[in-house]
């Protein structure tokens, strides 16, 4: 018992430097020196699964220069474009490339510094490991409600959705389904983690989640033969992806290029990485 | 009438005011939002219809239909547990059992719904599905029988409160008459503290009614119109905090106003209930 405890009182100790070590800026190098000497607003708004990749790099470019102020709110795909488009924000994120029609009006500048592929998943213990298009759209449309004809046990399958204003939903939706019918049988669950814990514990269940939230607990199933793994995303095998998008009005300002230089800095990709994205670079 | 007598009364009275303001501004806001919808001449359409956003179809029945079973089916697994619970608290345990048990009741009127949301997600909700063997285990019941441990303290303590008031003398003129505890308590207190009772359970109801996390997390979610209990539903409350995120502009978003409005109509109800059966006269034995 004390030998135990004095153990872990040694590893915290050992911890505390190297937590403290951790927390400060990895590198004064090349990215953030880049707002040495500026001062001003950023202000973001649009794509809520920008927001953790948000967060994480305003923190850092704001602690190694209190001089610069980055305002980040939601308010989803559309939002962002509109706002960033009638000059009421800097940045406005989206989950989807913005159509041809929103460039020409507004004059937008994409870029698009991360890749999210969205993954169905099973439960791990789940004996289907590989379905096709026409079999998923006849799944989630409620026509095919047995495991059995999918190779499985003699169990009613157990379907998960996710909310309407989901950018993970949209882009499944579109590209796994065709925009195919999702019965309303279907349970919804609010979130990834939300759609991870609830399959990791259903046995019969099948639902999707963005690949970076891919562990242990669930099992990607292959679409059309293509396994869904970081690899095949970035090669643009497995099609049920879609990029992660700032948008500007016209060319940034030299502020707002130095905040988006940031996120395609080395520092700034393992933030997309960190996050559970793909990073581009 | 000294000044701090004068302070008193006046703190107290805008202190009354602002809350009955605020409550009635946030009435006044819903009806002002949800004006568009309810002269739109597709009122009915909203309240009676499906929800099939593909097909420009924004009923909410389903959500109202869950809602209202939901409700029900918790008050009334929670109430013969919570009414044995109360008797044993307020009439038939010995001291020190009742007392702690009466304290434990009081505790779990503190413990947040999210927490109940999260053990019932890990294990009531596998376990549901392994025992009934149909279904994910998301479903109307799995999330009724958390939601009638949520309401029981609620429940529980205002059984006692009424048991406790039943005045003394008739009990003592029962057991004079040589009626046994039980006998007491099934003809003299039971009877006496009806009132008490009703109330109890209106409040327990309006109390499921209007939480959202267990539904939220519990009960599925599908917007289908549940069939049997083992199905998955989604609560107005639910529906409401898996809309909120939808774009403003959107016909989903609209109809919000109607949920919240149907809740508000829906919870004022249960409120006048429970004032009216405070106010019947008690049952003379």
């Amino acid at each position: 018992m004390l030998h135990n405890s004095l153990k872990m009182l040694l590893i915290l100790f050992l911890l505390i430097p190297l937590l403290l070590f951790a927390s400060m800026p990895t590198s004064h190098a090349d990215p953030l020196a880049a707002f040495e000497g500026m001062k001003g607003e950023i202000k973001i708004s649009g794509g809520t699964a920008h927001i953790p990749v948000m967060k994480a790099a305003a923190k850092a470019i704001m602690t190694a220069n209190p001089e610069v102020r980055i305002s980040i709110a939601g308010g989803g795909s559309g939002v962002g474009i509109k706002q960033v488009g009638e000059g009421l924000v800097d940045i406005g994120n989206s989950g989807r490339q913005p159509t041809e029609g929103e460039v020409s009006k507004y004059g937008l500048k994409m870029f698009k510094w991360a890749i999210d592929g969205v993954a169905v998943v099973v439960h791990p213990k789940n004996g289907v490991t590989a379905l096709t298009q026409a079999q998923l759209k006849e799944i989630f449309s409620g026509k095919i409600s047995n495991w059995q004809r999918l190779g499985g046990p003699d169990k009613a399958i157990n379907l998960y959705d996710r909310d309407a204003a989901s950018g993970t939903r949209d882009v499944f939706w579109k590209k796994a389904l065709d925009k195919g019918e999702v019965t309303d049988k279907a349970n919804v669950v609010v979130s990834n983690g939300a759609m991870k814990a609830a399959i990791s514990n259903d046995p019969y269940g099948i639902g999707y989640v963005s690949v970076g939230h891919i562990d242990d607990s669930v099992r990607a199933v292959a679409l059309d033969g293509v396994v869904p793994t970081l690899e095949s995303v970035v090669k643009g095998f497995y099609p049920v992806a879609r990029g992660l998008f700032s948008n500007t009005k016209g060319d940034p300002d030299p502020l707002t290029q130095a905040f988006l230089d940031y996120l395609f800095s080395p520092a700034g990709q393992a933030i997309v990485r960190d996050s559970g994205f793909i990073p581009v670079k | 009438m000294t000044r701090s007598e004068f302070l008193a009364k006046h703190g107290f009275m805008a202190a009354a005011i602002i809350s009955a303001a605020v409550t009635l501004a946030i009435f006044i806001f819903m009806a002002l939002l949800g004006y568009p919808i309810l002269t739109s001449g597709r009122l009915f359409a909203a309240l009676l219809g499906a929800w099939q956003p593909t097909l420009q179809s924004y009923g909410i029945l389903p959500m109202i239909t869950g809602t209202f079973i939901l409700a029900i089916l918790a008050v009334a697994a929670a109430f013969p547990v919570c009414l044995g619970c109360a008797a044993l608290v307020s009439d038939a345990a010995p001291g020190l059992v009742g007392r702690f048990l009466h304290a434990v009741v009081r505790m779990m009127t503190g413990i947040p719904t999210v927490v109940y949301g999260f053990v019932g997600i890990f294990v009531l909700v596998p376990l549901m599905r392994e025992v009934f063997g149909r279904g994910s285990g998301f479903s109307l019941l799995t999330a009724a029988l958390m939601l009638a441990l949520l309401v029981s303290p609620t429940m529980i303590l205002l059984f006692c409160d009424s048991f406790r008031r039943v005045t003394h003398s008739y009990r003592q003129a029962a057991a004079a008459l040589g009626a046994t505890t039980a006998q007491q308590f099934l003809y003299v207190v039971l009877p006496q503290a009806r009132n008490g009772i009703l109330a109890g359970v209106l409040l327990g109801l309006g109390r499921a009614l209007g939480d959202t996390m267990i539904a939220l997390m519990l009960a599925g979610n599908a917007v289908a119109f549940p069939d049997h209990l083992f199905d998955s539903a989604r609560t107005l409350t639910a529906h409401i905090a898996l809309i909120i995120a939808a774009d403003f502009d959107s016909p989903e978003f609209r109809t919000l106003f109607l949920c919240g409005l149907t809740l508000y109509v829906l919870t004022t109800l249960l409120v006048l209930g429970v004032r009216l059966t405070m106010r019947l006269p008690g049952r003379r034995p």
